[in-house]
């Protein structure tokens, strides 16, 4: 009778199996500390982007926690590694705000990981922080964006390049996805606006890595600046195809996105120096708060760790400025922890002084513009205070806090 | 005129492109009738190599002309050895096993290195044409090419591992009963293929950048360039390249690169109905 | 010789039947959204993983790029209920566009007469084209009707179902749905293959010379399981579609590894293994992220590991190992009884 016991176990394996999930649902709701999760891809093809951001996250965390933690409870970050994949985004999402319990989820990197995320958020009432640049447009009472949106660092970027090189005639280069798509549209609202026109803007899968025909257009077209918006490894090779082809001082470069996975560690001086970027942040700001987070996040994770991008700052803000409005509010609760964030609260940090905007739940930030110069950043510009104007223009989570859409921002043409 | 010109350069570019990266494919696809999986690996490997032993100070010819080839032929070794010998004659499960060990390749490769690496500079300077400049180092990779082809061409036509190698694809059982040991002569070609593969990936490195996952985005046009053009080695890919680097390369001009590949495939998937068994199999019969 | 009363195929059953009651009655009661979520995503899944069972373990045609089908269901579904509105009627019509795709392809590599070399590269051709076609679909001119592309980020705003009254359904309902789904995919494939139709469709399998002599046309029953496969493909896509949104993920190389990975491992001539075999899988790799481990445990690395090991070791999968040992069990048990006879549910492992 025994062994016909055990074959009925084994049989019922599959069943068993399916179960483990549930019985070993942990307990978390009943500790005292404060459950925050992170969902980041530390694996697959975009980890790049997002190993900055888990690094800057775990160091604000820890950071908290050392000072005593928020209203006097240690935070428990939990770092979910969605690999890549969208349908783990949304799985992971579930899991931090119904079985984990998280008071507040920092996380997504690509747009579509975002959207992936949002909704689920949306439904179990669990607050979000997005924290890379991107294009703008999301109005959701429950999503606070801390990235730079193309209003932001386009408005003041395309004029100054234009002057720089005395330019009139752009050539856009942009990924093709959501974002180089919208970027490509704003860049050539600025360009116009400034008495310039883009003579021709192409769009390259992020899989692409061939740009011999694309070189060849560039140079029948004969444009004075080239825009890239390009993205990720892949695109890296249009840099080096771009120097071999001998283009290098013959037509100078303005870009969007070069440096945002660290393409000036990937590509060599040759290839990058004189290119000119804007972004919320760069490691090369030289304010006092910049150069103390710079030592604690070199000491915490050695001199190699990946450089710090803009994800990565404004992770470190996004969690500062969560933990301020949970102290103001005196709760986690979502509610008023909401409130306490429209309250205008901001943060002064690496990356200056970052001030929630109360109607889009977007950053009003400073602006930067550099040049690459040998592996780093050299600072040119600065412009202070810069609002979400794209965003602003489409929402307004006062008048309908119940908007959960992401806009698409129409360019005024 | 100077923009016929550089039409026509950059069509010749395309069609030795797809050669060179399809040539290690093809060996292996012509003697053993089995399209191996891990091929887009073996070209990323070839990178590799290429990009570190250069940035090891390695000059960027050797490591592209004889530490990449050398390297990735062992690779093939330990791959034949261990996984690809146990499955002779399981035509599929051969394919099976290779898309697991294009996976493994894959994550060795980013365990080892990450996701991203820096990449190396395209050596060679560059022509210019009017208003174009073209770079050298993309007209050196034709002429690698051709110098590749005509070589190939030499060693099956006149050498004694050429006969063997003709004699294994005409009728390998008859080969085999006249005393030629097929599993050695499916090693050679699996290395040998591995080989080719690592040299034409370390080749274009210096244009292309490396990154784990780039085999994926070589794939599609290589299998379509070797079903496309059958079994025999030299002529079908040759003849498939031509017509299909050729009407992708003025595609490209016209439309975008991605839609080109998609004109291909529907050629190809059109081609095959007609004649199943690959251009070879009707044209240039009697070549290699 | 009479047949004993507990059999590998019977106790095998029995798990199933408990394990889709527990799935049906259960889970949801529990409210545990994390697993309903999660769950959902899984029977779509395995309704993927059946179609693929179903025409390479007992149609003996080796699709790698089944994930072309469950893609196309997927952006059939969001784009026609973008534009008609009508959920129901766009699910539906979905499957049937999935299925006509694989009757297309079907009608070229069938009537050529392709090799098995020459059709496999043929799907994974094709999957890879539709994954770098949808990819660049983000610009604002590539819409149809009302429904934008979207390329990369694919389309965020697919619909989900809708009750009798228009309103989307709850993810608990869309639970229920993809268990159900699922379920009766099983009894659908299974039905089949006690019909003639799928009689003649092992047949195929196991020497489509002799089956071709016996007068039977090859092409036709070989055209009509791809079609159907492609049907459940396409309606695997349509769940998807409802747990998650669609992208171009899911067409994508890793999807299509993912699914061969299922069916090895599971157990080719089987249709309950590649099933488990993708839950268990899927679980695994779930439970991979939330480890930390960083780039040791790289995901290329185990799924290249898993299905190499399975070619060379274990061919055969789980299951069928998991049933010859029970069986053994179940013999050593009756002892002198003689040996055990493979039950009704084992058709596809007889034929094996």
């Amino acid at each position: 009778m025994k062994d016909l016991q055990r074959r009925h176990f084994l049989g019922l394996g599959a069943a068993g199996i399916l179960a483990t999930p549930f019985l070993a649902r942990p307990a978390f709701a009943a500790t005292d500390k404060i459950q925050v999760a992170g969902i980041h891809d530390a694996s697959g093809g975009i980890d790049i982007y997002g190993r900055p951001m888990i690094n800057c996250l775990n160091l604000a965390v820890d950071k908290l926690n050392a000072a005593g933690g928020v209203l006097g409870r240690e935070i428990e970050l939990v770092n979910y590694d969605p690999q890549s994949n969208m349908q783990l985004y949304a799985q992971y999402a579930t899991e931090a705000a119904t079985r984990q319990k998280a008071a507040v989820v920092f996380g997504g990197i690509l747009s579509a990981s975002r959207e992936a995320m949002r909704p689920v958020l949306d439904r179990y009432r669990t607050l979000y922080f997005y924290s890379l640049l991107y294009e703008g447009g999301v109005c959701d009472r429950n999503t606070f964006c801390m990235g730079s949106t193309p209003g932001q660092t386009l408005e003041k970027f395309t004029p100054y390049v234009m002057q720089k090189f005395g330019g009139k005639k752009v050539y856009v280069l942009a990924a093709d996805y959501n974002y180089g798509q919208i970027t490509a549209l704003w860049i050539e609202k600025f360009v116009k606006e400034n008495g310039g026109e883009v003579v021709r803007a192409d769009f390259f899968p992020l899989d692409v890595n061939d740009f011999g025909s694309t070189i060849r257009q560039i140079q029948a077209a004969q444009p004075d600046i080239i825009m890239s918006v390009l993205v990720g490894g892949a695109h890296n090779a249009f840099y080096r195809q771009w120097v071999a082809s001998g283009m290098k001082d013959k037509i100078p470069m303005a870009s969007t996105t070069f440096g945002i996975g660290n393409e000036q560690v990937l590509t060599t001086p040759d290839e990058h120096n004189g290119i000119i970027v804007s972004y919320a942040y760069f490691d090369g700001i030289q304010t006092p708060e910049n150069e103390a987070f710079k030592a604690e996040y070199y000491a915490k994770f050695g001199d190699k760790a990946d450089a710090i991008t803009e994800g990565g700052a404004m992770t470190y803000h996004a969690v500062n400025l969560w933990a301020k409005a949970v102290e103001m509010a005196g709760t986690i609760e979502r509610e008023p922890v909401i409130e306490a964030l429209e309250s205008g609260l901001s943060f002064a940090g690496p990356a200056g002084l970052t001030t929630i905007n109360a109607q889009t739940h977007h950053n009003t930030l400073d602006s930067y513009i550099a040049e690459v110069r040998d592996n780093n950043y050299v600072v040119l510009e600065s412009f202070a205070q810069q609002p979400p104007s794209d965003t602003l223009a489409v929402c307004d989570l006062k008048v309908n806090p119940t908007d959960a859409t992401q806009y698409v921002v129409e360019v005024p043409k | 005129m100077d923009y016929v010109a550089i039409i026509l350069l950059q069509t010749a570019i395309s069609i030795a492109n797809l050669v060179l990266i399809s040539a290690g494919l093809a060996v292996i696809f012509g003697m053993m009738r089995v399209i191996n999986f891990a091929h887009g690996e073996f070209l990323m490997l070839g990178g590799y190599t290429a990009v570190i032993a250069t940035q090891h100070g390695v000059p960027l010819l050797v490591s592209c002309f004889i530490l990449a080839p050398v390297l990735v032929g062992l690779v093939g070794l330990v791959v034949e050895y261990l996984v690809i010998r146990h499955l002779y004659g399981r035509l599929l499960d051969t394919m099976l096993a290779s898309w697991g060990v294009s996976l493994i390749l894959i994550g060795l490769v980013t365990v080892a290195f990450g996701n991203s690496v820096s990449g190396i500079s395209t050596p060679f300077g560059s022509l210019s044409i009017g208003r174009f400049s073209i770079g050298f180092y993309e007209l050196f990779l034709v002429a690698v090419t051709l110098v590749m082809v005509i070589a190939g061409y030499l060693v099956m036509r006149y050498s004694r591992v050429g006969l063997i190698a003709r004699a294994t694809m005409q009728d390998r059982d008859m080969a085999a009963s006249l005393g030629v040991n097929q599993r050695a002569v499916y090693r050679a070609t699996f290395v040998t293929g591995a080989a080719l593969s690592g040299l034409a990936g370390a080749l274009i490195a210096p244009i292309a950048g490396v990154v784990p996952t780039i085999g994926a985005s070589y794939l599609a046009k290589c299998f379509i360039t070797v079903i496309s053009g059958g079994p025999a080695i030299i002529a079908g890919t040759l003849s498939a390249s031509g017509l299909l680097g050729g009407v992708g390369g003025i595609m490209t001009f016209l439309a975008t690169p991605v839609l080109a590949e998609v004109a291909l495939l529907a050629a190809a998937v059109v081609l095959l109905r007609v004649l199943p068994q690959g251009i070879t199999s009707k044209f240039f019969r009697r070549s290699q | 010789m009479k047949t004993p009363l507990v059999t590998s195929g019977r106790l095998g059953a029995v798990a199933m039947i408990l394990a889709a009651a527990w799935a049906l009655f259960i889970v949801p009661s529990g409210g545990d959204m994390t697993l309903i979520l999660s769950g959902s995503i899984y029977c779509a899944f395995g309704i993927l993983a059946l179609s693929l069972a179903l025409i390479w373990g007992f149609g003996g045609i080796l699709s790698f790029g089944q994930t072309a089908f469950f893609g196309i269901g997927g952006y059939a579904y969001a784009v026609l209920a973008l534009n008609i509105g009508n959920t129901t009627t766009a699910a539906l019509l979905a499957i049937l566009v999935a299925a006509a795709m694989a009757a297309a392809i079907g009608y070229f590599m069938f009537w050529g007469r392709l090799g098995d070399v020459y059709l496999g590269v043929i799907t994974l051709v094709l999957s890879l084209i539709l994954y770098r076609f949808i990819n660049q679909t983000s610009g604002s001119e590539w819409k149809i009707g009302k429904a934008p592309l979207g390329g990369f980020n694919g389309i965020p705003s697919t619909p989900i179902l809708n009750d009798l009254d228009g309103n989307p359904l709850w993810p608990e309902d869309i639970y229920v749905l993809c268990v159900v789904a699922l379920i009766l995919s099983y009894i659908l494939c299974r039905l089949l293959l006690a019909t003639y139709f799928g009689r003649v469709v092992v047949a195929l399998r196991e020497n489509e010379l002799r089956a071709e002599l016996l007068g039977y046309d090859t092409r036709l029953y070989k055209l009509g399981v791809f079609s159907i496969a492609g049907g459940l493909a396409g309606l695997a896509g349509v769940l998807f579609a409802n747990c998650v949104f669609v992208s171009p993920n899911m067409f994508s190389l890793t999807t299509s590894s993912q699914l061969l990975v299922w069916v090895i491992v599971g157990g080719l001539g089987t249709l309950a293994g590649p099933v488990m075999a993708c839950f268990l899988l899927l679980a695994f790799s779930a439970w991979l992220g939330t480890l930390n481990a960083g780039v040791w445990l790289d995901p290329n690395l185990v799924m290249g590991l898993v299905l190499t090991l399975f070619v060379l070791v274990l061919p055969k999968g789980i299951l069928p190992l998991m049933r010859s040992g029970c069986d053994r069990a179940l013999a050593a048990f009756r002892r002198p009884a003689p040996a055990a006879e493979p039950g009704e549910a084992m058709i596809g492992e007889e034929a094996r």
